[in-house]
């Protein structure tokens, strides 16, 4: 073989350097971004659940990474070319044993995370009501071009781009849109769902702490996709009963033609409060791609 | 008389118009060069109208180099944009160029380079590696390449005549439908994907039939070399996925031109259609590209380690788990789109399963090493690299196939860092390991060594630094394809760490382009004079000369056990006399029909439709002809062989 290789191992020993040092550098980012990081420190609790999750899975994987890792580097430097010191077995190319362990060492692995992904899908279906003593409270979100609409059917108000409901109170999401598809996301509290034209999504979320998140669309949508973020305050009870009284007298109200106006492009992302004059909106705007008399 | 096309077509901000002058003026000096060195005979003669695997596959290569400038490009326009872009009124780019960079960024990566890539690399190994003469169907061959060619060419049109799609690399609907995205940019990418995946479509079937019909007496299909079965699984997935990724688009151009409901929200349509149709070609999409890859490195890491390969049945297998895997995945794409627990979990367990013949894999390539003698050079450090990236790549796709987390990192730059880790970690540097051990096979010479590594740890370095601080961006609620963002998310300092990066790899790619040029400049000294085997080869293409004759081998070999080169005891070679052979003849037909394609998609793009009508029937025209033709061979008589083969010789005893 042409020997065309100068020792190159202090180039290795400086990209193993590198290497450690951007894992180094991944707690102190952690350290430095604390307050940023929000899905590691999650403020409810199915945010807490797929946190965990996360973890879990990280830490059984790496059970495999890491000898792995270990491995790559202590091969490649024992039995480099010149090593006279390691041994040299050409034919060494099949081993039943040593296969049957790897393939049925990940294959434990594997299945074992399998079961605890199934297990945790079913427990942690965003569909599945969060049980609490408290009743739950419905929301209503609709992506519009390019803001979100926030319709609480139960209090008769509606708001663009903001909501606030009291903590430890599970709340049910039902996502439509009435622009192209985008997804729901409140990072802090949870995972995310779609929000498709003509559809109904769900998503169940609980606050465990007061304080405001961000929320936003996680799916492209068009130009003002970037400014499709809204907050969600979760306060306490009093407060948030104090908001919806003051919401209720709001001097906007929202029935159809002013819905029709707010559905068209906009890159106004000012936050709205109306009180709701139609009782049925989240349902027409479902429909209005179903039904051709639809009122929108 | 020009459809939608109008004057206001060609009016663009200042970036993209310095970019279109740039690629004018490169153009124009081009075509200059060529006609003050007379070269346009030789360009018509040699390469254009060729059907040789070996020249097109050198051709794709070309084509590739220009498609990844563009979307090199592009990544550094993003990378720059989303550094400045806290809380900027007025960024560097507006929020529909961004979009538009971001959607041409991932189709040309895909499907112009990596797709490119690997095609060029399987034209100019697989039927070496075989002992054929050529593949099976060199004409067909040749019009893939130029159909490939012409979707990679309506792309770059797109910068300088209007604007490419803004609805991201896969073009959802209902952004993509007529009613959200009027304008021509979705035709020109529905139109460049359509050409260039027939293109695929007919490689993937030529392969397949090369491989399994035209192996040299004695190839047993387990006695081929381990890369054309990385090759064969690919095929095999390209024949069932891309017919799914025309019907596709099919469907969403019919939506768009004949206003029908396939895709829309409203009359009936169903956007959760074109979701599990285009990632039911998506997921397999990208084992198409891995598998080669995968391949690459089986042929290198035993080359280099003085060892043959490590468990090659279970490899095979391996390979063969995963491609059946790949078509029984696709919805982890969009788990979040609602479905129940028990179609996720399904789902997330199939995409778990691929880890076995993965983690198998990386095992066997590690024990390969194991009481080897492992040699340092470019194409193992990229094996190296390889390793470390794709495991963490891995890792975290294994936690986005878990649906409850996925719902927490979907569509967020932690999915980004995840495919970037698997595309450029594992694919692409599977593809430049390869392109550094064959280079000098298919040139007759060496690639320089030292600047190919200088290249891998800038591209190392850099790709570390550019991916890692996404999953952390992903973990920070980042969203991808976001033009600018709130300074108070805190995500700045992450994004200005990943656009160093970017620089860095930038420094890379720069330096492996220098060295390409310099190799070629200097090729007299860097010449391989060990007559074809400058590695110590075990499989096939290293028996025959570098670069190969044009019939690849004067005598079609006979093996009789995987790795002939390193037989123990090789069959005898008997003295035999040359003997006439016949090659298929040189015909300009399938560049004719790549350049009507190209302004076929182009006239349907601007709805010109009398030009697409007459490009049709141009094509329609030339493939009867061409096909009403009797099949015409040159032949390379007896004669004429011996005195290349003597001329290999000669040149061998001079050096």
């Amino acid at each position: 073989m042409k020997e065309s290789t100068k020792p190159i191992y202090n180039k290795l020993v400086i990209s193993g350097i590198i290497l450690i040092i951007i894992l180094l550098m991944q707690p102190l980012e952690v350290y430095i971004f604390l307050k940023d990081i929000v899905i590691l420190f999650p403020k409810g609790f199915i945010g807490l659940e797929q946190r965990n999750l996360l973890i879990l899975i990280q830490a059984l994987m790496l059970l495999f990474i890491v000898p792995i890792y270990i491995l790559t580097f202590v091969f490649s430097w024992w039995y480099r070319a010149d090593n006279d010191k390691s041994e040299y077995d050409p034919h060494l190319v099949d081993h039943k044993i040593a296969e049957f362990v790897w393939w049925g060492l990940p294959f434990v692995m594997t299945v074992l995370v399998c079961i605890i992904t199934y297990f945790k899908t079913h427990e942690l279906d965003p569909y599945k009501p969060i049980v609490s003593d408290k009743k739950t409270m419905e929301i209503e979100a609709v992506a519009l071009q390019w803001r979100w609409l926030f319709i609480y059917p139960e209090e008769q108000i509606a708001t663009i781009n903001y909501i606030q409901f009291p903590k430890d109170t599970p709340i049910r999401f039902k996502i439509t849109a009435d622009a192209p598809m985008n997804a729901f996301w409140i990072p802090r509290l949870g995972g995310m769902i779609y929000a498709m034209p003509g559809m109904t999504t769900q998503l169940n979320l609980i606050a465990d702490e007061t304080g405001e998140f961000r929320g936003s669309s996680a799916n492209i949508s068009g130009t003002g996709f970037a400014d499709m973020t809204f907050v969600a305050k979760a306060s306490t009870q009093e407060e948030y009963d104090e908001w919806v009284a003051s919401v209720k007298q709001s001097d906007q109200s929202l029935d159809i033609p002013v819905y029709r106006e707010i559905a068209k492009p906009s890159e106004d992302t000012s936050v709205q409060l109306y009180q709701l004059k139609e009782d049925d909106l989240f349902h027409e705007i479902v429909m209005k791609f179903m039904k051709p008399e639809s009122k929108i | 008389m020009f459809g939608n096309l109008t004057l206001e077509a060609f009016q663009h901000d200042f970036v993209q118009t310095m970019a279109v002058m740039g690629g004018v003026v490169n153009g124009v000096l081009l075509i200059a060069l060529i006609t003050y060195l007379k070269k346009w005979k030789w360009l018509w003669n040699e390469w254009i109208t060729t059907v040789d695997h070996k020249k097109i596959g050198i051709m794709y290569i070309v084509v590739v180099l220009i498609m990844f400038l563009k979307g090199f490009a592009d990544a550094m326009l993003m990378r720059i944009q989303q550094a400045t872009a806290a809380g900027a009124t007025h960024p560097f780019l507006g929020s529909e160029h961004f979009q538009e960079i971001f959607s041409a960024h991932g189709a040309t990566m895909i499907f112009f380079v990596a797709m490119g890539f690997m095609f060029g690399i399987m034209n100019l190994i697989i039927p070496l590696q075989i002992g054929a003469r050529d593949v099976a169907f060199p004409f067909l061959n040749a019009v893939s390449f130029w159909l490939f060619t012409a979707g990679g060419m309506l792309i770059l049109i797109s910068l300088a005549v209007g604007h490419f799609s803004v609805s991201g690399w896969l073009s959802y609907p209902p952004l993509s439908g007529v009613e959200y995205s009027p304008n021509e940019g979705v035709d020109y990418w529905a139109w460049s994907i359509q050409i260039s995946g027939i293109g695929s479509t007919f490689s993937g079937i030529n392969f397949l039939v090369t491989i399994l019909k035209m192996r040299c007496p004695g190839m047993t299909l387990m006695k081929m070399p381990i890369f054309v079965w990385s090759s064969l699984c690919a095929m095999v997935l390209v024949i069932f996925a891309f017919p799914i990724l025309t019907a596709t688009v099919g469907m969403l151009m019919l939506d768009r031109y004949l206003g029908m409901h396939f895709f829309t929200a409203g009359g009936g349509g169903n956007p959760m259609l074109y979701f599990n149709l285009i990632w039911a070609w998506g997921h397999p999409e990208v084992y198409i590209l891995i598998l080669p890859a995968f391949g690459i490195f089986s042929e290198v890491v035993p080359t280099f380690s003085e060892k043959r390969l490590f468990g090659y049945a279970s490899m095979v297998w391996a390979m063969i788990v995963i491609a059946v895997l790949s078509f029984l995945v696709w919805l982890h794409h969009f788990f979040t789109m609602g479905a129940s627990p028990n179609v996720n979990a399904f789902f997330g367990i199939m995409t778990m399963l691929v880890a076995i013949p993965t983690g198998v894999k990386i095992f066997n390539w590690l024990f390969t090493k194991y009481r080897g003698k492992v040699h340092f050079t470019s194409p193992m450090l990229w094996f190296f690299s390889f390793v470390l990236n794709f495991s963490v790549a891995g890792m975290t796709g294994i936690l986005l196939a878990a649906p409850p987390v996925d719902f927490q990192v979907h569509n967020s730059l932690f999915l980004v860092a995840h495919f970037h880790g698997m595309v450029i970690g594992g694919v692409l540097f599977g593809f430049f390991a390869g392109f550094t051990y064959w280079f000098p096979k298919y040139t007759g010479f060496f690639i320089d060594e030292r600047l190919n590594r200088m290249a891998f740890f800038c591209w190392f370095a850099g790709l570390l630094l550019a991916f890692m601080p996404l999953y952390m961006l992903g973990f920070m609620g980042a969203t991808r394809r976001l033009d600018h963002y709130d300074p108070s998310t805190g995500w700045q300092p992450l994004f200005i760490i990943a656009a160093l990066g970017g620089v860095i790899i930038f420094f890379g790619a720069l330096i492996q382009f220098l060295g390409l040029f310099w190799s070629i400049y200097k090729r007299k000294e860097n010449r391989d004079t060990t007559g074809g085997n400058p590695w110590n080869g075990r499989t096939l293409e290293w028996a025959t000369h570098s670069p190969p004759p044009i019939y690849n081998f004067a005598f079609i070999p006979t093996v009789n056990q995987l790795d002939p080169l390193w037989a123990d005891n090789p069959p005898k070679e008997e003295k035999r006399e040359y003997q006439d052979i016949h090659l298929p003849e040189d015909t300009p037909v399938a560049f004719y029909i790549g350049t009507l394609c190209m302004i076929l998609g182009f006239a349907f793009t601007w709805q010109i439709h009398w030009l697409g009508i007459l490009c049709f029937a141009g094509i329609l025209g030339l493939i009867i002809a061409h096909l009403s033709e009797k099949e015409k061979h040159m032949t390379i008589t007896a004669e004429e062989v011996r005195k290349i083969e003597e001329s290999y010789t000669k040149r061998q005893q001079t050096a």
